[in-house]
């Protein structure tokens, strides 16, 4: 029988019979639904998702009509730094409007987390301030929450990660909640100085990265921000597709945060004053782009179903079903986009 | 990878009108409704909003920016103006020029 080319996760390339796809398919769906107790995909749906994962031509693409926004994390660190492309992050932010038609961009530091934009907002600031007058397109400002950051010795805190596995139980959660206080009056304070320099909008990324106290951080920041500045949107891109409970009690308004999914996830931002949600699904490098897309389209599915807010879906290196390399084939990527948008029905990447 | 996600699926930022219907996204639209007003907001289908032939022109005509920086085509701030206007939307950065400028 004729074999298949496709991807694994890790991005080398597969060649699998018809059969293994299509039970690679059935397994994935069936995965995601079990894990956060979500519908699995239909047969209509699984037949679909087969037609763009075995489609014979290298890049598929979304149907016309169906095209969607983009948005990104770590905006102006792509070009200057990942690229080492000598460029000012003015000229990358420019190159993404006019040469790579990007829909949004985002404006970062290379220290790309909340705490340390504190010493150099006015720097920030100012380079924000210039964006905005040469830009059409929307400029948002980003980093992460980052609890680590505020951890002994870099920080005031206890360090959670060694009390924890000493078996200090009361001690680490009493040195998160400190945390958090910290972490809210740096996001805060950052996000109002980008606001008031003209952002467009405030990207939180990788939220949940350090467990369930980083989201808390997160979502209470997002509340204050939302009641100070009304207009202004907030996307929040989450680090995974379950939220870690480092500290387990931790509750956003009344409810427990450790252990949600995407499709809890989303609805816990909403009431928090998020505009975009940003859903996380981790690729299985081991697995392959049929296994992963499955299960990364179940997640979109039930996410999308029950969300009042866009959900753009991450869909960089590693997450989204796009395989776990710095360099991702182009057609695993444009399967996963299609798929994602036209089964999984997402609003954006 | 970036480039792949906007060839194969993106709005084709100020090549298209995927600028605008971000903006609406970030008012909390969902991508069909966001889609729907930024194309009654344009007087135009919704079809047109990825076409960049379509708007191209509909972008000159409105002065709103493209990707091609021609003599008296709008840029930056000026086409804010523009878009704030005519989406009826509040854009951040305008106010705060308005205020700096005394406008």
């Amino acid at each position: 029988m004729d074999k298949i080319l496709t991807r694994y996760g890790d991005n080398y390339i597969a060649e699998l019979t018809p059969e293994e796809i299509r039970a690679d398919i059935e397994d994935g769906t069936a995965d995601a639904a079990d894990r956060a107790q979500i519908p699995p995909l239909s047969k209509d749906e699984m037949d679909y998702l087969y037609e763009i994962i075995t489609c014979p031509q290298k890049i598929v693409s979304v149907v016309p009509g169906k095209e969607v926004v983009v948005s990104f994390d770590a905006g102006t660190l792509k070009l200057s730094v990942r690229n080492g492309i000598p460029l000012d992050r003015l000229q990358a932010i420019l190159t993404q409007e006019r040469a790579l038609a990007s829909d949004s961009i985002e404006l970062c530091h290379v220290d790309y987390s909340y705490k340390p934009i504190k010493p150099i907002i006015s720097e920030e600031r100012q380079a924000m301030e210039q964006a905005q007058l040469l830009t059409t397109l929307p400029v948002l400002y980003g980093a992460m929450p980052n609890m680590g950051l505020y951890t002994k010795p870099d920080g005031p805190c206890e360090n959670w990660a060694e009390l924890l596995p000493a078996g200090k139980i009361p001690e680490a959660r009493a040195a998160q909640e400190e945390a958090i206080e910290h972490a809210i009056r740096d996001i805060v304070f950052v996000a109002s100085g980008m606001i008031e320099s003209g952002a467009d909008g405030i990207n939180f990324d990788t939220v949940g990265a350090s467990g369930d106290a980083d989201v808390k951080a997160s979502l209470e920041a997002v509340r204050i921000l939302k009641a100070k500045y009304p207009t202004t949107g907030f996307e929040v891109g989450m680090a995974g597709e379950f939220n870690l409970g480092m500290h387990g009690q931790l509750a956003f308004d009344d409810e427990i945060i450790a252990g949600l999914y995407p499709h809890q996830q989303v609805k816990m931002a909403e009431r928090a004053g998020v505009s975009i949600f940003g859903m996380a699904i981790n690729t299985n490098s081991s697995m392959s782009l049929a296994w992963n897309l499955a299960r990364v389209v179940t997640f979109a599915k039930a996410t999308v179903a029950v969300a009042e807010i866009p959900v753009h879906a991450n869909v960089g290196m590693g997450v989204g079903g796009v395989p776990l390399s710095i360099i991702p084939s182009a057609d695993a990527v444009s399967r996963v986009d299609k798929a994602l948008i036209e089964i999984g029905g997402v609003d954006g990447l | 990878m970036a480039v792949t996600h906007e060839s194969c699926a993106g709005m084709g930022g100020i090549r298209g009108a995927g600028d605008l219907v971000f903006r609406m996204e970030l008012q909390g639209y969902k991508i069909n409704d966001a889609k729907k007003y930024v194309a009654e907001k344009l007087h135009c289908p919704v079809s047109y909003l990825a076409d960049c032939a379509e708007m191209k022109d509909l972008r000159e005509d409105l002065n709103i920016g493209t990707t091609q920086v021609r003599p008296n085509a709008g840029i930056g701030m000026q086409t804010k103006f523009r878009i704030a206007e005519i989406l009826d939307i509040p854009i951040n950065s305008v106010e705060k020029f308005k205020k700096e400028a005394g406008i």
